[in-house]
């Protein structure tokens, strides 16, 4: 009975094993399609596990071209907060030495806590409750942080600067937007990059390369260590730090002479292009754009009607007025049309035309070198109307006119000179088919007849003015104008290093440069003659719609290898000589390291204590 | 003493005891990749939980020695004995908990651990072998036969220790008696109830899967558990006669109807439910003429079969939405996709899906698992141990567990198919169809296929009480084995 049982239901033990055989094998299929044939679960779980850790480099710090410090590395502090760590403390005292209203304090944290604002919150994981407070600031709150369990500080790097000077040169720091970070895949939410200046032009140079730490991360959002020990960690690369062509002390001699005034003073040193000063006024204080302050500072600055975020020297466009006459003999002696030895004449004004343009007295007729000792209006517009409506010279007055626009814009004018920084504007030369459409019917030299005297719709920037000085200075060729002298371990860019010719030839340049050291000695800048230098200037008195004429200056120093070139752009500074000579002697007196002067003196005390700025330009 | 110790060491199934060996190694060694620890990295600790597993591992030794010494007839001579015992030790686990006395404290919301000084232990796990001796035991009576009083006696063996673990709250202990019906249908219980059985189950979840479903009017998860109820009792027609003719015509019944039900629908909006019931209705009536005409039962039973099933499809709906409890309906809506809830009630599974889908082909290795060892997977090293498996080893390594599982189960299946007595069989089906019944739910919970119901991976999960019930309910089966050569 028993035995026959056994074997009734012994075939069951076949289907009972087959359902643990069809089981495991369910199992295996089933682990097979999640381990071998799905993907994601991998990338998953490492998104679980892995928190990849930025570490952020240190930015390149900048230096003058003597090696004085100007700008380098704060630490800031930000403070963070773990909330599954805070206790009750005294909510008071904590706003009190942060600085923050309790219903701040309370608003933050309700933000920190809301998921839609904050999607990555995790209440172990540190989060930010405030950025960089000051240093004052965060030593307060060090002292009393042991009250404030869950509470943290997290360093960060802000810049500092050590003058208040040359803000549009040094630019700013700021964070990144939604562009930035299309633009370049490097950056992401959060980072900072350069807006402005040589922070902005050198980005890629100073802010180096950012690091990664990869750290193991617990359910519970908790680190618990380096991913093998580090080893597929890169540490950052500390940006490389800049040297600049700039003096400090002379780009602050310059913002302090420039003070009541808009304007612009460029220096250039000729034999290699580097800008020594790059001067704008009014000018503003790098250190406002920097920490907590930085918004309302920024819009503090925007709303300013002398607007100082403007940099003059490159952005701002004038009529380049008699500081263009240099250029115009240049290209009058390049062509032919004029030699050093016509004579035209003036009647206090060019007779061609009835008088106008006006002149002054002076001796008359004259030469090259003299015209431009004497800024004498009627030789240029004379020296126009034999290069233009010389038909036998060009054909046409469209080709004569080409072929000055060509000679101009070889001389850095038109066009962008291309200098290291964001922004620069190209000024203004027109062509011929820009006056073939204002005067169609037909157009002479009388009929652009300014724009030899610089005015018309002639305009420049005054880097470019100072441009023009540096390639009389250098007889016939510049280097594009730079800021920055060095890059650490890196060669500058060849475009920096590169002579470029004008279409002018040198012999040509050694008139208009003795014109040039003949108005210093004998003609409109007098005074800008340095005991002991051969100083050779033009003065500049720009007419403009907006008022009183520009004062203008351009020179260099010495007359035979000059070291330095200057333009000095002062807005409804009337006569060159009133503003632009003094302004630029004292630039020149400074680099060239002259000992002062009495005169000297007393001319600086006059530039620093005066004011050209009008009253309704202040509203 | 008839045996020797020399000759039971002989004839004990050495095979056996090396599937042993070899998953406890390799539990323990999941257990050091699962409770890794950052901060105390010490693996022979006994602080630590390899540590201490180890110390449950040797003292497991030490019961098998035990359990060896012991003459083979003392199992069958004091099985009711020990089932007793076991009986009023879950009572005593009862009434503690509900008095809250001291010596069943709230261990993870659950009060079913005796504490007695050091030692600490979950008399669930022990009540199985006692479950499977006693059940053995009855069976082993001269001329035994399931006759309805007997399945009714064993019936009461096993749900009386089962009633007490529900009590207590350990809905996924409690479930491992189901295991037993293995073991009854064996030892010739009815087909048809194993069959009612996981046809109960398929419906459940067919119903509360689709039970949102609606398609047209027609509620979609009715509408599948009365086509499955119709195929199942015209295939069951089938197996029971010989002539295959009614099958068939009942099939064609059914596909009829539905075909007109379907054009009838494209015109008017028609309930496929009410369909069915009709469709049921003539199966049941064709049954039952069938079955006074030919006075053959099975037809009625059929016919019984499929009008009990849609009884049983309406109180379905009433059992889940107001007999279990609300965390219990949620496992089992997540565990069928129907609630997708990462970070609740679906974190475990998508954690521990997430950490045995990473370890891809091979795995990341030993102690390098990410999910594992940073805790991603909550129950890391008790009831989702497998994850480590999955994550560390990869495919091969968990495939090569499952295998060994799967060999290890079929080898004593077949153990139990070589003993001379019932008693031996009984209890040696009883161990195989728990360890089954483990894996499957343990297995199919970690992938994601079953409810997540908390019982342990024998030999895997880390846990004394488990490690000790798994380790006795296994080698009293040896030690039966062991005698039954040198008995004459």
């Amino acid at each position: 009975m028993k035995t026959n049982d056994k074997f009734k239901f012994e075939n069951r033990k076949y289907i009972i094993s087959g359902a643990v055989v069809v089981v495991v094998l369910l199992f295996i299929i089933r682990l097979f399609i999640l381990q071998v044939l799905d993907n994601d679960y991998k990338i998953w779980a490492d998104n679980n596990a892995f928190l990849r850790k930025t570490i952020y480099p240190s930015r390149g710090i900048i230096y003058d071209r003597t090696g004085r410090l100007l700008v380098y590395n704060q630490p800031a502090y930000d403070v963070m907060v773990v909330m599954r760590e805070v206790q009750p403390f005294d909510t008071l005292e904590f706003c009190s030495t942060v600085g923050i209203t309790k219903e701040v304090f309370d608003r933050r944290i309700v933000e920190i806590k809301d998921r839609r604002l904050n999607p990555g919150y995790s209440s172990y994981v540190p989060q930010l409750f405030m950025n960089q407070l000051s240093a004052q600031e965060y030593g307060m709150l060090q002292e009393k942080l042991y009250k404030f369990p869950g509470f943290y500080i997290q360093n960060r790097t802000l810049r500092d600067y050590e003058y208040p000077n040359a803000g549009n040169i040094l630019g700013d720091v700021g964070e990144v937007n939604k562009k930035d970070i299309e633009k370049d895949p490097y950056y992401v939410q959060g980072d900072y990059s350069g807006r402005s200046g040589v922070e902005r032009s050198y980005e890629h140079v100073l802010r180096g390369e950012k690091g990664i730490e990869i750290l193991l991360r617990d359910a519970h959002g908790r680190i618990k260590g380096k991913y093998e020990e580090g080893i597929h960690d890169v540490p950052p690369v500390s940006g490389k730090s800049l040297k600049l062509s700039i003096d400090m002390e002379l780009q602050a001699y310059g913002e302090k002479l420039m003070q009541g005034k808009l304007g612009s003073i460029v220096m250039i040193e000729p034999s290699t292009g580097e800008v020594l000063c790059l001067v704008t006024a009014p000018s503003y204080d790098p250190r406002l754009l920097v920490g907590r302050q930085r918004g309302a500072n920024h819009i503090m600055l925007e709303k300013n009607p002398l607007n100082p975020l403007l940099d003059r020297s490159i952005m701002g466009f004038y009529p380049p007025g008699s500081t263009f006459k240099p250029s115009q003999g240049l290209i009058f002696l390049q062509e032919g049309s004029t030699t050093i030895h016509t004579h035209y004449s003036c009647a206090m004004g060019y007779t061609f035309r009835g008088g106008k343009p006006a002149c002054h007295a002076h001796g008359s007729p004259l030469t090259l070198v003299p015209a431009l000792a004497t800024s004498c209006n009627s030789y240029f517009c004379w020296g126009l109307h034999d290069m233009l409506d010389d038909r036998k010279l060009y054909p046409t007055v469209q080709e004569a006119f080409e072929s000055w626009k060509n000679h101009i814009v070889s001389m850095g004018y038109g066009y962008r000179l291309g200098i290291d920084l964001p922004g620069e504007s190209r000024g203004f030369i027109p062509n011929s088919k820009f006056y073939d459409k204002y005067h169609p019917t037909r157009w002479n030299s009388s009929t652009i007849i300014s724009i030899a005297i610089g005015q018309g719709e002639v305009t420049a920037t005054p880097l470019q003015i100072a441009n023009l000085a540096a390639t009389i200075a250098n007889r016939g060729y510049f280097y594009t104008p730079h800021m920055v002298r060095e890059i650490e371990d890196t060669p500058l860019d060849s475009i920096y290093t590169t002579r470029r010719y004008t279409t002018v030839d040198r012999p040509h340049y050694e008139v208009v440069a003795e014109g040039m050291r003949q108005a210093v000695v004998t003609g409109t800048c007098r005074r800008a003659a340095i005991p002991g230098i051969e100083v050779c200037g033009k003065t500049g008195t720009a007419e403009n719609p907006h008022g009183k004429d520009h004062s203008a200056f351009i020179g260099f120093a010495p007359y035979q290898n000059p070291k330095v070139a200057v333009a000095v752009y002062v807005e409804n500074g009337g006569w060159g000589a009133n503003y632009g000579v003094p302004i630029g002697r004292l630039m020149m007196e400074k680099y060239l390291e002259v000992e002062q002067s009495i005169e000297s003196r007393y001319i600086e005390e006059q530039m620093i204590h005066s004011s050209t700025i009008l009253p309704y330009a202040q509203q | 003493m008839r045996n020797s110790k020399k000759s039971l060491w002989q004839t004990v199934d050495w095979i056996t005891i090396l599937f042993f060996i070899l998953l406890v190694a390799a539990g323990w060694f999941s257990i050091c990749g699962a409770s890794y620890d950052f901060d105390n990295a010490g693996l022979f600790d006994p602080s630590g939980r390899p540590g201490s597993q180890l110390i449950w591992i040797g003292s497991s030794v030490v019961l098998i020695f035990i359990i060896m010494m012991l003459d083979d007839k003392f199992y069958n001579v004091f099985a009711y004995l020990i089932y007793g015992f076991f009986i009023l030790l879950l009572i005593a686990t009862i009434i503690g908990a509900v008095a809250n006395l001291p010596f069943v404290p709230d261990i993870k919301g659950s009060r079913s651990w005796l504490v007695l000084g050091p030692i600490r232990l979950q008399p669930a796990e022990f009540a199985k072998f006692a479950t499977a001796l006693a059940l053995a035991k009855f069976m082993n009576g001269y001329g035994f036969k399931l006759t309805p009083r007997n399945f009714f006696i064993a019936l009461l063996l096993i749900l009386v220790p089962m009633l007490c673990i529900l009590l207590q709250k350990e809905t996924g202990s409690a479930l491992v008696y189901l295991a037993f019906f293995f073991v009854l249908y064996r030892e010739g219980m009815s087909g048809y109830i194993l069959l009612a059985g996981i046809c109960a189950i398929v419906y459940f979840v067919t119903g509360i899967k689709y039970s949102e479903d609606v398609v047209g009017i027609t509620p979609l998860g009715e509408l599948l558990v009365m086509v499955m109820t119709l195929i199942i009792s015209a295939a069951l027609v089938g197996a029971v006669a010989k002539d295959k003719r009614n099958m068939w015509i009942l099939l064609g019944i059914v596909a009829l109807g539905y075909l007109a039900a379907y054009i009838v629908s494209l015109y008017i909006p028609l309930n496929f439910v009410w369909v069915s019931y009709g469709l049921i209705a003539v199966l049941g009536v064709y049954l039952l003429v069938l079955s006074l005409k030919k006075w053959v039962w099975s037809y009625a039973v059929i016919a019984l079969f499929s009008v009990l099933s849609v009884g049983f499809l309406y109180s379905v709906d009433y059992v889940f939405d107001n007999i279990l409890e609300p965390h219990q309906q949620v496992r089992i809506k997540v565990s069928l996709g129907l609630e997708d809830d990462p970070s609740g009630a679906g974190y475990n599974v998508n954690q521990s899906k997430i950490a045995i889908g990473s370890g891809g082909l091979t795995g990341k290795g030993f102690l390098n698992g990410t999910q594992t060892k940073l805790k991603y997977v909550p129950e890391q090293d008790t009831d989702f141990i497998f994850c480590t498996v999955g994550e560390e080893q990869g495919f091969i390594g968990a495939s090569a567990a499952l295998i060994l599982f799967g060999l290890f189960i079929l080898r004593l299946i077949w153990l139990a198919e070589r003993q001379n007595s019932t008693f031996g069989r009984v209890y040696g089906y009883s161990v195989a169809s728990i360890f089954f019944f483990h894996l499957l739910i343990n297995i199919g919970m970690v992938l994601g296929i079953t409810p997540v119901i908390g019982i342990p991976l024998p030999f895997f999960s880390y846990g004394g009480s488990s490690l000790w019930g798994f380790t006795i309910l296994l080698f009293i089966f040896l030690r039966l084995d062991a005698s039954r050569k040198v008995k004459h």
